[in-house]
């Protein structure tokens, strides 16, 4: 509560808080169906129309409602930058917990392996994955997960080295306290803060990305939207139809800079480091 | 040296690592290269011709011996012979790269002509309305995906001033420096603006962070004017996190900006692999990604080594 509180006191914190929480709802509306039309129908007579009353933000080549679509893609995208973020950091933090704590062999093994995956730029390293499995909404999770894994091992591993080292974690030893209980209440509770900052700061790449994969094609399949599928829609005819390409554009800039914005208040207000007087 | 000598040490385990994973990840995409080379004229195919096009581009033997030959063919730079383009792999490359190179150089070139005075005339009105518009400007540019940034420029050109960016044709820069640079000035501004964003912003809060050290306040009593304090004093300290910053990113986009190729239809190395890896070109994936992660890891290498070099205590650590 008193991180919430933080939040909406900090000035992007509280912009940034703001736009996260209405996307949130559009992607739940979104995700669940409550749209002003069907997201799939064509109106065959309402062809390319500007918008309108009964069209907020016009309809599409296909006579499809922008406004709809644009509701259930970012319910798509969403569900994507959950679900990859939140495997990632599963991922990340058992796999930095216990390079840290294990040490030695295991430590350089899975450091190293990092490395190789660190050494791939995200977006190629996505493209060979999609390949790999074929394109799809899973597909998309999957290959941004892989993606992020890494650097979520590395910010965990870091402080997990140093939380080590200290004598709170000595003294818990000597109570006997087992080694889960050492792991899991006096290393990853230290770690929450920075892990805050990152999850925040990673869910808007995860945004990125697949709206990136999606334009390119490889992320989510028409007939479904997603936000950067009807970017890539617009393209031919963004001279003739301009909201085709505005409003989506619009959309995932803002969904971006919502999280941005989000996860610099935090890392302003939880790392006492940054934090300025 | 202990750090630099680590960082050297890891480097061939790593690109073997990457290797690995290129030669493994490649072959597990479903399908043959033969039929996608050759579409439905593979089913005239006799099994004969088949095999004897499998020999002629060593995919007939088993993972193990086709890795052993790939791996050992790189150090004579031998990396395959392209499907797609029935020529060496190396060649197909080095074709496509001036241009991705190009690209880099330019977008890099834009970002800190802007990014750097940006930071640093935010950080000088700290907390002031200008402080503000430049950091809200930098937000929006960092937040904005470069596909939108493109669509956006093209949008303007074609229905505000009804010209349309020349697509799909490269004029290397030195058969023709401006017709080349009238084609690469657009992808490079798309690609500049985010970078930029994220450069403006490292060197406001470097900057900021300089301003407040003992010997900038040393200089300031001196009697230092206030433009030797910032541009003299501070700066080269603060350029350090720049330095780095620019250094990853550079090393990201040498690896080819598949969306903005894709959007401005560029020839260059990131729509290449998008293409490869679509055909199933094998040999061009491999090669291209294990080019590009080799220069992904001796662009951060060199960045690890300039911080090293810049900042006396990362070079002194574990002594």
């Amino acid at each position: 509560m008193r991180v919430v509180k933080a939040i909406f006191s900090h000035p992007s914190g509280r912009i940034g808080g703001a736009i996260v929480l209405l996307y949130l709802v559009v992607a739940l509306l979104g995700a669940v169906g409550l749209t002003p039309h069907d997201p799939l129908m064509q109106y065959r007579i309402d062809r390319l129309q500007a918008p309108s009353s009964s069209y907020l933000m016009g309809t599409d080549l296909f006579g499809r409602d922008v406004m709809s679509r644009l509701m259930k893609g970012v319910g798509q995208s969403f569900t994507v930058a959950f679900f990859s973020v939140a495997f990632a950091t599963l991922a990340g933090t058992v796999l930095g917990l216990t390079a840290a704590w294990y040490g030695k062999r295991w430590d350089t093994v899975m450091m190293r392996l990092m490395d190789v995956l660190l050494a791939f730029p995200a977006i190629l390293l996505a493209l060979l994955i999609v390949t790999i499995v074929g394109p799809g909404t899973w597909t998309s999770v999957a290959a941004i997960s892989i993606v992020y894994t890494p650097i979520f091992t590395r910010v965990v591993r870091g402080p997990a080295l140093s939380l080590k080292e200290r004598e709170f974690v000595d003294a818990a030893r000597t109570f006997g306290s087992s080694r889960s209980y050492i792991l899991t209440r006096h290393l990853l509770l230290n770690l929450v803060a920075p892990l805050t900052v990152q999850v925040t700061l990673a869910l808007a790449w995860a945004l990125l990305t697949e709206a990136g994969l999606s334009f390119l094609g490889l992320g989510t399949q028409p007939p479904a939207s997603s936000l950067g599928l009807m970017l890539s829609d617009a393209r031919n005819l963004m001279e003739q139809a301009p909201w085709l390409l505005a409003f989506p554009a619009v959309a995932i800039m803002l969904s971006i800079l919502g999280f941005n914005l989000l996860g610099d208040a935090l890392r302003d207000i939880l790392d006492p480091k940054t934090r300025r007087a | 040296m202990n750090y630099v000598i680590r960082r050297l040490k890891a480097f061939p385990l790593v690109l073997i690592g990457v290797s690995v994973v290129v030669f493994v990840a490649i072959r597990l995409v479903p399908g043959d290269s033969i039929t996608a080379m050759l579409g439905t004229e593979a089913g005239l195919l006799t099994p004969q011709q088949r095999d004897s096009l499998a020999i002629y581009f060593g995919i007939d033997q088993p993972w193990p011996i086709q890795y052993w030959r790939w791996f050992t063919g790189l150090f004579s730079g031998d990396l395959g012979i392209s499907v797609t383009y029935g020529k060496p792999v190396l060649t197909v490359i080095l074709e496509r790269f001036p241009l991705t190179l190009e690209l880099a150089l330019l977008s890099m070139l834009i970002a800190l002509s802007i990014g750097v005075p940006a930071g640093v005339f935010a950080a000088t009105r700290n907390e002031r309305p200008a402080d503000l518009g430049v950091r809200i400007a930098a937000m929006i540019g960092q937040s904005t995906p470069s596909f939108v940034v493109g669509l956006i420029l093209i949008y303007i050109l074609s229905a505000g001033f009804g010209v349309l960016p020349t697509m799909g044709i490269f004029t290397p820069f030195w058969q023709d420096p401006l017709e080349n640079l009238s084609q690469m000035i657009l992808p490079a501004v798309t690609l500049g603006c985010a970078f930029a964003a994220s450069v403006t912003r490292v060197s406001r809060s470097a900057m900021l962070d300089v301003l407040s050290d003992d010997y900038v306040r040393t200089a300031r009593s001196k009697g230092a004017s206030e433009r030797s304090v910032i541009w003299r004093h501070a700066l080269p300290n603060a350029l350090v996190p720049v330095v780095t910053l620019s250094g990853i990113e550079f090393g990201y986009l040498l690896g080819g900006a598949v969306i903005v190729e894709q959007i401005y239809a560029l020839p260059g190395l990131g729509r290449m692999v998008l293409e490869a890896i679509l055909q199933r070109d094998y040999a061009l994936v491999q090669g291209a990604v294990l080019f590009i992660a080799l220069n992904f890891m001796i662009v951060n290498l060199l960045v690890d080594l300039a911080y090293a070099a810049l900042d006396p205590r990362i070079r002194l650590e574990g002594r």
